[in-house]
């Protein structure tokens, strides 16, 4: 039988990456990911394993990368500043197809804000921070036994396609306690990049096949547009290249849309959520129902690519779209644009710094049908 | 000497993107000799550049290479080498690359002392982008950003490596190939950071902005601005003016690096959880 433990949302996602086998970290301290780093800097030690402080976020996302193709399983971990300062590197990542992964407990921004305030507003950065298309995956994780779940499943996405993976976290979650199913080795699936069959003859970019540096194989990494065997090219084959890498996680959207449902079967209204917010959310669900309104709930665990086919089944079903976040709203947005008209699409938003209650979801979700008596009518 | 240093080439590569007289070849060879010279293992070598000039070097060495983003080779290189320590890593940076941008890189490098190899290749001017004042630009001297002379007190790299506690600092000339070579070589022997600060030609920016666009005459330049100073300590007694830059090897002091550290600090954490 497992064990129970009670623990933090940071201390999950430290174990679980030891879990999934991550065996580098770089790091600068920030508020509120520091644990994810003081934890990995008393356990990697006893695992033989390499911590290092850097100087600065953007170095930590160098080492890491370079850890990578020096043959490691890496992770860094930060929050808004600092997650602003690597998207440097999240773009040399993504270009030079490195798997690795990347922790951003959010906080409130813009700049300094108010570090210990949890939000949700690094989403639309979380994508398209770095200049440039490119390839990226971005998740979420909404309780404590989720961001060790997430965790591992970041180094597994990272791994399987060659991308960094951005596991997106905020300072509620990070400092939340709470009990959970301790995972035992085995009790989730780690997996580890593909290994070429023939090293004489390996391409660093042919495919998703993975060797790093001192393994046989000698070649060329650079962030400047380059084919199959690393060098620079230009014009039509730079435009392939790019669609290429794009095509990696675009095309396998179906394989890495994770996400969770709650009564959403026969379900009329739709809240959909992520992160910390699905929590709120699915208990606004229960109070819809006790209205007598058949709410359902879709939890978006993965953000990045966009999950258009999940929405796309829910905006046929139901009239109404309930998008709860704390941002003034980011991926609204995105669910509008696949909703298609199908359904009336409402953001939910909450900036300052706390979380939404299940009232104020329920409330938002049923005020466009409230009369003048006060009460709901549904068409 | 021979020319062992020819299977080291990625001949298909071939041509390489530097300008007639540009100084850059000639450290790439004496690199290539010093590596031939010290019989280090091809496969084990990851050579890791940043952006600019400088940064198009790895692209013709048959190694395991790295170009990375601008001024950031150092903390890729961290990366690399802590990853996979059978690896020996040259970090290879232009002057702007590894002290604007990269300064704070350099001197935590300089600082941490990992068993890696820096080699800046110093022309005192940003060449890739077209001629702009570096922070080793010269008092007085001209660049498209400073077209009336810089005003800015410019880095002394050696002193600022020695400074922030690299073990090994030597700096040279491009075209004194001798000590380039036996410098890069003591820097490679070198247990820990090494750093070799190599003042190298830019007749096409450097050169054509500040009257020295030949590069017979930039050679000249570099010679007269430069004093070989051997193994000096650069102690008070044997300042050079300070107009001449001083060449030679400042330090060479061997002290416990970070992997050696580091395999101390596992050692301790296995003992305490084999007691717990």
């Amino acid at each position: 039988m497992s064990k129970k433990r009670l623990i933090q949302g940071n201390e999950a996602c430290a174990h679980a990456a030891l879990y999934a086998g991550c065996n580098f970290y770089a790091g600068y301290p920030i508020t509120p990911s520091s644990e994810v780093m003081e934890i990995l800097s008393y356990e990697m030690p006893k695992l033989g394993r390499t911590f290092i402080q850097m100087e600065d976020e953007i170095a930590s996302i160098s080492a890491i990368i370079g850890a990578a193709w020096g043959g490691a399983k890496t992770l860094t971990a930060t929050s808004g500043p600092g997650f602003s300062l690597m998207q440097e590197g999240l773009g040399y990542a993504s270009i030079t197809e490195t798997p690795c992964v990347i922790v951003n407990c959010q906080r409130w921004g813009p700049s300094t804000g108010q570090p210990t305030k949890g939000a949700q507003g690094d989403v639309m950065q979380s994508i398209w921070g770095t200049h440039g298309d490119h390839a990226i995956i971005v998740v979420t994780a909404s309780t404590v036994r989720d961001a060790f779940d997430m965790t591992v499943k970041s180094f597994n996405f990272a791994q399987q396609y060659r991308v960094p993976v951005v596991l997106l976290m905020d300072e509620v979650l990070a400092h939340m306690r709470e009990n959970i199913d301790w995972p035992e080795p085995g009790d989730i699936e780690v997996i580890e990049a593909k290994r070429p069959a023939d090293v004489k003859t390996y391409k660093p970019f042919a495919n998703d096949e993975f060797l790093p540096f001192g393994h046989g194989a000698r070649y060329h990494i650079t962030g400047l547009a380059h084919g199959a065997e690393g060098f620079a090219v230009s014009d039509e084959a730079a435009a392939r290249e790019l669609k290429r890498m794009v095509g990696k996680v675009q095309d396998h959207v179906r394989d890495l849309a994770l996400h969770d449902r709650y009564l959403l079967d026969d379900a009329e209204l739709a809240i959909i959520s992520y992160g910390i917010t699905s929590r709120p959310a699915q208990s606004a669900v229960d109070l819809l129902r006790a209205q007598g309104i058949r709410a359902g709930l879709l939890s978006l665990k993965t953000l990045w690519p966009f999950p258009d086919f999940l929405i796309d089944e829910v905006a046929e079903r139901v009239d109404t779209i309930v998008v709860p976040e704390l941002n003034m709203g980011q991926l609204v947005r995105e669910i509008g644009r696949a909703a298609g008209g199908r359904s009336q699409v409402i953001p939910v938003s909450r900036i300052d710094g706390h979380l939404l209650t299940p009232a104020q979801i329920a409330d938002a979700a049923v005020a466009p049908f409230a009369t003048s008596a006060g009460k709901v009518v549904r068409s | 000497m021979s020319d062992n240093y020819r299977r080291f080439l990625r001949t298909a590569q071939l041509p390489h993107v530097w300008c007639p007289g540009c100084g850059d070849g000639m450290i790439v060879k004496a690199l290539l000799e010093a590596i031939g010279e010290l019989n280090l293992d091809q496969n084990k070598i990851a050579v890791v550049s940043g952006i600019g000039c400088s940064g198009r070097t790895p692209f013709i060495l048959d190694f395991n290479t790295m170009h990375t983003t601008h001024g950031r080779a150092l903390a890729f290189a961290t990366g690399i080498k802590l990853a996979n320590p059978e690896l020996r890593v040259f970090a290879i940076m232009g002057d702007g690359d590894a002290s604007a941008i990269g300064g704070n890189h350099f001197i935590h490098a300089c600082r941490r002392n990992l068993d890696i190899t820096a080699l800046v290749f110093n022309n005192g001017i940003y060449g890739l982008t077209g001629g702009q004042l570096a922070p080793t630009t010269p008092v007085g001297k001209r660049s498209t950003t400073s077209t009336m002379g810089s005003i800015e007190q410019p880095f002394d790299l050696v002193r600022l490596a020695l400074g922030a506690g690299a073990g090994f600092v030597a700096r040279t000339t491009s075209f004194d190939h001798k000590r380039l070579t036996s410098s890069i070589k003591r820097a490679i022997l070198h247990k820990g950071f090494s750093f070799v600060d190599i003042l190298t030609s830019c007749p096409t920016y450097f050169g054509r902005m500040n009257d020295v666009a030949e590069p017979y005459d930039m050679v000249h330049y570099l010679r007269d601005t430069s004093s070989p100073l051997h193994d000096c300590t650069c102690g008070e007694t044997d300042q050079p003016k300070a107009e001449v830059m001083p060449t030679g090897i400042f330090r060479e002091e061997e002290r416990a690096d970070y992997e050696a550290l580091y395999k101390q600090k596992i050692a301790a954490a296995c003992g305490k959880r084999s007691v717990s």
